[in-house]
């Protein structure tokens, strides 16, 4: 009741704001836009990321839902420098807790990679699994949204020397592990 | 013997790879490659890995984002409920659950009933425990109606709780699409107008006991009882969400002998 009623005075309260200031409202028009536009990017990345379509969805929902509350906050700058970032902060969250909630999991366990080396299942989304997820996010700015050094350094917030190893750790890994070698995480045999 | 400055090490063969290079390095790297075969293989692999990638995962941003994306609908939300966000966070953990596990396997597996039940039970106490004016589709003064009506559309013998040994009064219920299908909705409150749901449809997943998933805000208790999966969610007070789902778990676990199996 009490959330509602608050809820309802900030909607008017903001609509008074828009028909006073109309190039306040432009200018957040233009935001908006800029979010949509990255979308569809944002989802590719979050895809990867997760390699779970409704995860990554919902990772999306998220980020754009936290964008938009606080485009206030936000004075020019890249909107899509932005948007990877909050989203990449959230993946680590995600993943930080699902590390200290192992709880959660009574699936049944389908681990299809103890089948070995020979199984012939070793494909990029088993190799992209195995890294460290710095790691991961590093490789995919660059090799898949296009993403230079220097903005990967801003989004993960680290100097661009850390995201070039980052870099090429990820890729002797993910070398390694197509090359048919035992997994450094998992013991095969 | 190689000059000490053109000896091409890691970080350099992978700023070539992806552009970084800068431009009088490159004809020294290409020159390097071309001298040393492990390193022109490596290079290579890098490529081809950056092609698996693009190629596995490029395609998404080709399709149309489900229609939930919707910046003007979501900027009118980003003003609503802050549990809103905090919920989205909360499937996003639930789900991640799941691609977690998955992930050890990479490929995506099906969600269980235990992911897909609280995700959607969640999605649901976010989206109602909000609302004033319409709640619920049957107030909780028709108990017997709406039992009865739910239970039906369900397609088992439901049952809402009596809570208000807990101070919760039922506020009534709606019928909401689940997983599994048809999904029985009910809605209690207390005197303070602190809001709990309980979820409930079929699922095929064996009995359970209770097991607990938080996020910052919200949490859920989930359990399997006969042929139905319930979730009652509320904030996130872990102690007092349990004394609640015990109460309503006992209650339900009664009712299962006069159903006969």
């Amino acid at each position: 009741m009490v959330l509602l009623n608050a809820d309802r005075n900030v909607n008017n309260t903001r609509r008074g704001r828009e028909r006073d200031v109309p190039e306040q409202v432009k200018c957040l028009n233009e935001f908006r836009k800029r979010v949509e536009a990255a979308i569809p990017a944002l989802r590719r990345y979050a895809r990867a990321l997760t390699r779970d379509a409704e995860t990554a969805d919902d990772m999306v929902q998220d980020t754009l839902l936290r964008a938009l509350r606080s485009e206030h906050l936000f004075h020019g700058g890249d909107t899509r420098a932005w948007l990877y970032t909050i989203l990449t902060n959230l993946n680590r969250n995600r993943l930080r807790t699902l590390a200290r909630r192992p709880v959660l999991a009574p699936i049944k366990d389908t681990d299809a990679a103890t089948g070995g080396p020979e199984s012939g299942s070793r494909d990029i989304a088993r190799a992209l699994a195995l890294l460290a997820d710095d790691q991961r996010s590093a490789l995919l700015l660059v090799v898949l949204e296009g993403l230079t050094y220097r903005e990967v350094a801003e989004v993960q917030a680290v100097p661009i020397g850390t995201v070039m190893s980052r870099l090429a750790r990820a890729r002797s890994q993910i070398k390694a592990y197509l090359d048919g070698e035992p997994p450094v995480l998992r013991r095969v045999k | 013997m190689i000059d000490r400055d053109q000896i091409v090490g890691e970080d350099e063969l992978n700023a070539y790879v992806d552009g970084e290079l800068a431009a009088d390095r490159r004809a020294a790297v290409e020159a390097w490659l071309a001298a040393h075969p492990d390193d022109a293989a490596k290079v290579a692999a890098w490529r081809q890995q950056a092609e698996l990638i693009r190629a596995r995962y490029g395609a998404v941003a080709d399709e149309t984002p489900p229609q939930r994306f919707n910046v003007e609908a979501l900027t009118r939300r980003r003003y609503g409920v802050l549990a809103a966000a905090v919920a989205a966070v909360v499937a996003a953990f639930i789900a991640g659950g799941i691609a977690g596990w998955t992930v050890r396997g990479a490929a995506p597996a099906p969600p269980s009933d235990l992911a897909r039940f609280t995700t959607d039970a969640l999605d649901a106490y976010r989206l109602y425990v909000v609302e004033v004016r319409h709640p619920v589709e049957v107030p909780g003064d028709q108990r017997p109606h709406l039992v009865e009506w739910l239970s039906k559309r369900v397609g088992s013998p439901l049952r809402a709780p009596e809570l208000d040994k807990m101070g919760l009064k039922l506020v009534g219920g709606r019928l909401l699409p689940g997983p599994t299908g048809a999904t029985a909705f009910f809605m209690y409150e207390n005197p303070s107008g602190e809001r709990f749901t309980l979820y409930c449809g079929r699922t095929r997943d064996r009995d359970t006991a209770l097991r607990y998933t938080t996020g910052e805000h919200n949490a859920a208790y989930y359990w399997v009882d006969g042929d139905l999966a319930y979730v009652l969610s509320g904030p996130a007070e872990r102690d007092r969400l349990r004394e609640i789902a015990q109460a309503a778990y006992e209650q339900i676990d009664r009712r299962a002998p006069q159903q006969g199996g």
